[in-house]
C-alpha cells in the first residue's frame, strides 16, 4: 500500500517537473511551438467544458464555441482602447463566465426540453446568432467592431508583472507566451480537479442518469431541467474563461475565431478522447491539436519534394482530419479512444441488441 | 417599386428552394428518425458541379438552355452517388447506434465533403458564367425575372412530381411503409434498406438541382454555401413539420418570405428616428432625414434560425406536423 503511494507520489512529481521544464524545451525548438502549447491547453480547456454538456449530460452542443466567443469578447471589450477600459485581468475573468453563464442559461431554458438532434440544430443555430451579431453590431452604435475585430486588448498582468513582455529570473529568460503556459498549466489544473470533482458529485450522477435514461432519472427525482441547465450553464463558464484567456494570449479577436467549424473542431476532440471521460478528452484534445501542426511541419515539405508543389494545403489536411475522427471514430470505436466505463457499456449494449 | 410585393417576388423564389431543399431533410427524418446534416453539402456538390459543366460548355455555340440543362443532367446522377456514398458510409452501419453516433458521423462527413470540395474547386467565390438572358417583366409596380419564374415552376413541379412518387408508386407507398413502421413493413416484403438508400438517392437528385438553381440565382458558387443554406432548409422542415411532405414545401416558401419580407422591413421598423421617444433624445443623429437603425438587412441570415428556436419551442411539431416531435 505504501509503496504503491510511493511511487504515485513519484509519479506526480516527475509529471509536474516535465509540465514545468516543457516550455523550456519547446522555446528551443521556437517560440512558436509554446504558442502552440498554449493554444492546444486552451483546447483541452474547451474540450473539458464541452465535455460536460456532451459527455457527463448527454446532449450535443454544435454551438459551443458561441460561449467562448462571448467570454472573448467580454475581456476585449472590457481591456483594450476600444471603449478605453483596462479592468485587471481578474475582474474580468468572473465578468466573461458569468455573462457566458447567463447565454448558456438564455440558450437552455427555452431548448432544453428538445430531444437530441433537435436541441443539436438549435444550438447551432445559437452559435451562429451569436457571429452574425459579433459581425454586425458595429452599427449604428460600435460595440463589437465588426469584421475587423478588436485589437490591442491588454495582456495578462499580476501583481506588476504583464505576460507580455519577457523577464529575466534567476538567470533563465521567460518569455511572454511561456508565461502564459504556466498560467494556463495552473487554470488547466484547477479545471480539471473541478471536472474530476464534478463528476463523482451528486450533479454528476444525476448527469449521467440523465444521458443513460431520462425518463427514469425523472421517475427518481431528479429535476431534469434544472440539472441540464446546470450543465449548459457549467460548460458555457468555462467556455467563457477559455475564451477570456484566448483574448488576452492573442492580443486580437475577430469574429472569424468563432466559426461552426470551431465548435466541430471541440467536439471532434471530446469523441475523439472517450465521450464523458476526463482524461480521454484531455489526450483527445492534446492529440487533435498537435498532430495537425507536427503535419503542418511535415507535409510541406514531403509534398514539395515529391510533387515539386504544393498539392494539399496544410490546413486542409486539419480539417480532413477533424472530419475523418468524427466519422471513423462513431464507426469503428463509438465510446472514444479512451472510453469512460459507462459510456463503453452504453455503445456495447447497443450492439448486443441489434 | 412597391416593396412589399417585390419582396414576396423574392421570398417565393427563395423558398421554393429552400422547399426543394427541405424535402431532402424531412424526406430522410420521416424513414429514419435522423437528421441528413450532410444535405447541405450535397446541394453545394450540385451547385460546384453544374458550375463546372456550364463554365467549360460556355464557349461553346450550343444554346444557354442546352448548357444549363446539360449541367443538370451531370449534376443529378452524381449529387445521387454522393447521397448513395453518404447513406453507405456514415448512416448504414450505425443504423442500431445510439441516436448521437449518426449526427456526429454526418457533422463529420460535412466537414470532409466541404474540404474536398475546397480542393476541387478551390477557395475562392466562384461566378456562374451568365449564359441566361436577364429578362425581366414588371408586374404591378414589382419586377419578376424570366430566371426567377423558371425557379419557382421548376421547383413546383419538383414537388409535384415527388408527390405523385409517393403517393402513386410502388416506391412511394413502401417508403410510406416504411416511416410509418420499419419492422412490420420488413415482413410485409419491403426491401427496407433499399427503401432507404432510395430515400437518400431521390433527396440528393433534388438537391443537386436546387444546388445548380441557387447557383445561377445568385450567379455565384462556394464551398461553404451549403452550410448555411442546409440550416435554413431544414429550420424550413421543421417549421412546416419535419417528416411531413407537404409540410416542407409549406416551410421552405414561408421561411423564404418571412426572410425576404423581413430583411426588406427590419431596417424600417428598427430605426429609432421613426419612434417618437427616441426620436427627440436622438436629435442630432435622426434630424433632416437622418436614421438610427439597430438591425439593418445585414441580419438577414438571423431570421431563419430565430423563426427555428420559435418553432421548436413553441410547436415543436410544426404547422403540418400530425406527428408529435418526441419530446424527451
Amino acid at each position: 500500500m505504501i509503496r504503491r503511494r510511493t511511487r504515485l507520489v513519484i509519479g506526480v512529481t516527475l509529471v509536474a517537473l516535465a509540465l514545468l521544464a516543457l516550455p523550456f524545451a519547446l522555446s528551443a525548438a521556437g517560440t512558436a511551438w509554446v504558442r502552440i502549447t498554449n493554444l492546444a491547453i486552451l483546447f483541452v480547456f474547451l474540450s473539458l467544458g464541452l465535455n460536460i454538456v456532451v459527455g457527463f449530460a448527454g446532449l450535443l452542443d454544435l454551438g459551443y464555441v458561441a460561449f467562448y466567443g462571448v467570454g472573448a469578447y467580454v475581456y476585449a471589450l472590457l481591456a483594450s482602447p476600444h471603449f478605453g477600459l483596462h479592468l485587471p485581468f481578474w475582474v474580468i475573468l468572473p465578468i466573461g463566465a458569468s455573462v457566458a453563464a447567463i447565454f448558456g442559461v438564455l440558450l437552455g431554458a427555452p431548448t432544453l426540453k428538445l430531444r437530441g438532434d433537435y436541441l443539436a440544430i438549435v444550438t447551432l443555430g445559437f452559435g451562429e446568432i451569436v457571429r452574425i451579431f459579433l459581425n454586425n453590431l458595429s452599427r449604428p452604435i460600435n460595440i463589437t467592431n465588426g469584421p475587423q475585430g478588436i485589437a490591442q486588448i491588454d495582456p495578462v498582468s499580476i501583481g506588476g508583472v504583464s505576460f507580455g513582455d519577457t523577464d529575466v529570473l534567476l538567470g533563465l529568460t521567460v518569455s511572454g507566451p511561456m508565461k502564459h503556459y504556466y498560467l494556463l498549466l495552473l487554470l488547466l489544473l484547477l479545471v480539471i480537479v473541478v471536472n474530476l470533482r464534478l463528476q463523482n458529485s451528486r450533479i454528476g450522477r444525476a448527469w449521467e442518469a440523465i444521458r443513460e435514461d431520462e425518463i427514469a432519472a425523472r421517475a427518481i427525482g431528479i429535476d431534469t431541467t434544472r440539472v441540464k441547465l446546470l450543465a449548459f450553464a457549467m460548460g458555457a463558464t468555462f467556455g467563457g474563461i477559455a475564451g477570456g484567456m484566448f483574448s488576452s494570449i492573442q492580443g486580437f479577436i475577430s469574429p472569424e475565431s468563432f466559426v461552426l467549424t470551431e465548435s466541430v473542431m471541440i467536439l471532434a476532440m471530446v469523441v475523439l478522447g472517450g465521450m464523458g471521460n476526463i482524461w480521454g478528452v484531455v489526450v483527445g484534445a492534446l492529440l487533435l491539436s498537435f498532430v495537425p501542426e507536427m503535419l503542418r511541419y511535415t507535409v510541406v515539405p514531403v509534398q514539395l519534394a515529391l510533387f515539386g508543389k504544393l498539392l494539399v494545403e496544410p490546413e486542409v489536411i486539419r480539417m480532413l482530419l477533424f472530419g475523418m475522427a468524427l466519422v471513423l471514430m462513431m464507426r469503428f470505436r463509438p465510446a472514444g479512444l479512451w472510453p469512460s466505463s459507462a459510456r463503453q457499456r452504453e455503445f456495447s449494449i447497443e450492439k448486443m441488441k441489434s | 417599386m412597391d416593396t412589399f410585393l417585390q419582396q414576396v417576388v423574392n421570398g417565393l423564389t427563395l423558398g421554393s428552394l429552400y422547399a426543394v431543399v427541405a424535402l431532402g431533410y424531412t424526406m430522410v427524418y420521416g424513414i429514419i428518425q435522423l437528421i441528413n446534416f450532410a444535405h447541405g453539402e450535397v446541394v453545394m456538390f450540385g451547385a460546384m458541379i453544374s458550375l463546372s459543366v456550364i463554365s467549360a460548355a460556355a464557349g461553346s455555340n450550343l444554346p444557354p438552355l442546352a448548357i444549363v440543362l446539360a449541367g443538370i443532367l451531370v449534376a443529378i446522377p452524381a449529387c445521387m452517388g454522393l447521397g448513395y456514398f453518404l447513406e453507405r458510409i456514415a448512416y448504414r452501419p450505425l443504423r442500431r447506434a445510439p441516436r448521437l453516433a449518426p449526427l456526429i458521423t454526418a457533422i463529420g462527413m460535412s466537414i470532409v465533403l466541404q474540404q474536398l470540395a475546397m480542393m476541387i474547386w478551390s477557395r475562392n467565390i466562384l461566378a456562374f458564367p451568365q449564359i441566361l438572358p436577364m429578362v425581366v417583366y414588371e408586374v404591378a409596380g414589382a419586377s419578376i425575372s424570366a430566371l426567377q419564374i423558371a425557379i419557382i415552376g421548376v421547383c413546383l413541379a419538383m414537388m409535384g412530381g415527388l408527390a405523385v412518387l409517393i403517393y402513386r408508386t410502388r416506391l412511394g407507398s413502401a417508403m410510406r411503409a416504411t416511416a410509418e413502421n420499419p419492422e412490420i413493413a420488413r415482413l410485409m416484403g419491403v426491401d427496407v434498406d433499399r427503401v432507404i438508400a432510395a430515400t437518400f438517392i431521390i433527396g440528393a437528385g433534388l438537391a443537386a438541382v436546387a444546388g445548380l438553381m441557387v447557383g445561377i440565382y445568385y450567379g455565384l458558387a462556394h464551398y461553404t454555401m451549403g452550410a448555411t443554406l442546409g440550416m435554413k432548409a431544414f429550420s424550413a422542415a421543421v417549421l412546416g413539420g419535419i417528416g411531413n411532405i407537404p409540410g416542407a414545401m409549406v416551410g421552405g416558401l414561408l421561411l423564404g418570405l418571412v426572410e425576404a419580407l423581413g430583411a426588406g422591413y427590419i431596417g424600417d421598423l428598427t430605426d429609432l428616428c421613426h419612434y417618437k421617444i427616441f426620436a427627440s433624445a436622438l436629435e442630432e443623429r435622426c434630424s433632416g432625414g437622418g436614421y438610427f437603425v439597430l438591425f439593418g438587412s445585414n441580419y438577414q441570415d438571423v431570421f431563419a434560425f430565430v423563426v427555428l428556436i420559435l418553432v421548436l419551442v413553441f410547436r415543436p411539431s410544426g404547422l403540418l406536423g400530425e406527428r408529435v416531435a418526441d419530446r424527451a
